[in-house]
């Protein structure tokens, strides 16, 4: 659970978190699957510092052995690329399908290429 | 299943068992013609492509979305207490285990849901708070009682079964977190059915006594269990509802009466099979529509629970707001014990340097 406590203010009056009491931060979660495979995102939770990250990661993520292996990052931590600049930053690749093997024209009879 | 036999597992007992959640999960995968569609909004529905968190979206379905996941996200973590009510009665170990397990996955799809919620940029505590103090709703559903060990069966049997009804075509809305919160919840609602059908299948093939509870139950949870699909949406009803306009953004698949209907066609046959008797004289097979009728649902009584009169609302925000208030010094202890870590990790690093 997050942070900051929500006192019993009475009937339909707005309660304010707590003075003083944090929200516990946002970790992204990755589960390695099984051996062989990557770690891949599968989501986020609240917890107030790696170790427990880690434990709740256990509990919410992998309660019937979808992993073998769990790692846990700040959300704050990520650095993303802009969606908004996502067409200029990938743009270099756009223009450059001499990279894929079907480019090129080859005979059709020459094996294995 | 513990090696029992009496459900064939070939024979799909719930929609989360169907070659519709299969196609969802498998749409889930969309990497190829996402380029030829670029990043416009309408564009994107069109092409029946997911919106991701940083995308550009109106403020209406950020709004819309909002609402209905927390919603949902309450929903989870309120239907924890019925059945959690019974942990400490289950009849026995393997009901005991059984129920703990399914209880903790009610708390863990709570929170794969406010996860779903927070990427569209609302806080946890924000959702919380809307839920103690009445501003955000919960399913009217959790507002009934749990009054014996056959509740437990009736809700995993009809409740869950008309969870997983409504819940199977959200893994194909267009919100991409909200998509994939729903595939795991699907994947892991199927256990829940089914234990809920074999409860009451044994206690129907138990004393007179246990066959009278387990159709009690069933009595006080069928027209419940309809009305969870909302009111009525189609022909007249469509006007001034949410249904098209959700349907337009993607978010929302089948009308409620639809999916009502594919419930009850769906449940029909599994009563017949426990050898329980529905509560209502008007359910008959309609050759011609190829479809169960049933008779007409009590819209008053589910308005009247949604306001707040139901049997058990004031009961459950109540204990929600204890368990939240009472976990305070854990959630601060473990603040503190986070802080002193950290410090004595600087003071090392400083004394090191």
């Amino acid at each position: 659970m997050s942070g900051a406590t929500t006192p019993s203010t009475g009937a339909g009056a707005p309660s304010e978190p707590a003075q003083g009491e944090r929200s516990w931060p946002l970790w992204e979660v990755f589960v390695r699957g099984k051996r062989g495979l990557s770690h891949v995102h599968v989501g986020s939770l609240h917890a107030p510092d790696a170790e427990l990250a880690l434990r709740n990661a256990r509990d919410v993520y992998t309660r019937r052995q979808e992993g073998v292996s769990i790692w846990v990052v700040k959300a704050d931590d990520v650095t993303a690329s802009s969606p908004s600049e996502k067409d200029s930053f990938f743009d270099p690749a756009g223009d450059k399908i001499y990279r894929h093997p079907t480019f090129y024209d080859v005979p059709e009879d020459v094996e294995y290429l | 299943m513990y090696g029992n036999d009496v459900i064939d597992p070939n024979e799909p007992l719930n929609a989360a068992e169907t070659a519709a959640y299969d196609a969802a999960a498998e749409h889930d995968d969309q990497r190829d013609g996402r380029d030829a569609v670029g990043d416009d909004f309408d564009a994107l529905l069109a092409a029946d492509q997911r919106i991701e968190p940083r995308d550009a979206m109106p403020d209406e379905y950020r709004e819309t979305l909002i609402r209905q996941i927390a919603q949902h996200a309450h929903s989870e973590i309120i239907g924890m207490q019925p059945e959690g009510n019974w942990i400490t009665r289950a009849p026995s170990l393997r009901r005991k285990a059984i129920l703990i397990a399914k209880v903790q996955d009610e708390a863990g799809h709570g929170l794969y849901l406010y996860s779903a919620a927070e990427t569209l940029g609302i806080d946890r505590q924000e959702l919380l708070d809307r839920l103690h103090n009445g501003k955000q709703k919960y399913s009217s559903i959790f507002n009934y009682p749990t009054l014996t060990w056959a509740d437990c069966g009736a809700i995993g049997w009809l409740v869950d079964g008309a969870a997983i009804m409504n819940q199977v075509p959200l893994c194909r809305c267009s919100y991409g977190p909200y998509a994939r919160a729903m595939i795991r919840v699907c994947k892991e609602e199927s256990f829940h059915q089914r234990q809920g059908f074999e409860i009451l299948w044994n206690l129907m093939r138990g004393t007179e006594s246990q066959q009278a509870m387990a159709q009690d139950a069933a009595d006080r949870w069928w027209w419940p269990a309809l009305a969870m699909f909302g009111p009525p949406d189609t022909g007249e009803a469509a006007k001034g509802g949410h249904t098209e306009q959700s349907m337009a953004w993607g978010i929302k698949r089948f009308s409620n009466d639809d999916l009502r209907q594919k419930f009850v066609d769906m449940t029909v046959p599994q009563a017949q099979k426990l050898g329980l008797t529905l509560p209502d004289p008007d359910l008959r097979w309609n050759e011609e529509r190829g479809h169960w009728d049933f008779g007409e649902i009590d819209w008053d009584e589910f308005w009247q629970v949604l306001r707040g009169d139901g049997p058990c609302n004031a009961e459950r925000i109540e204990h929600r707001r204890r368990a939240h208030d009472e976990g305070a010094w854990v959630r601060e202890a473990a603040n503190a014990y986070a802080a002193k870590q950290a410090s004595r990790e600087q003071q090392q690093k400083e004394s090191a340097a």
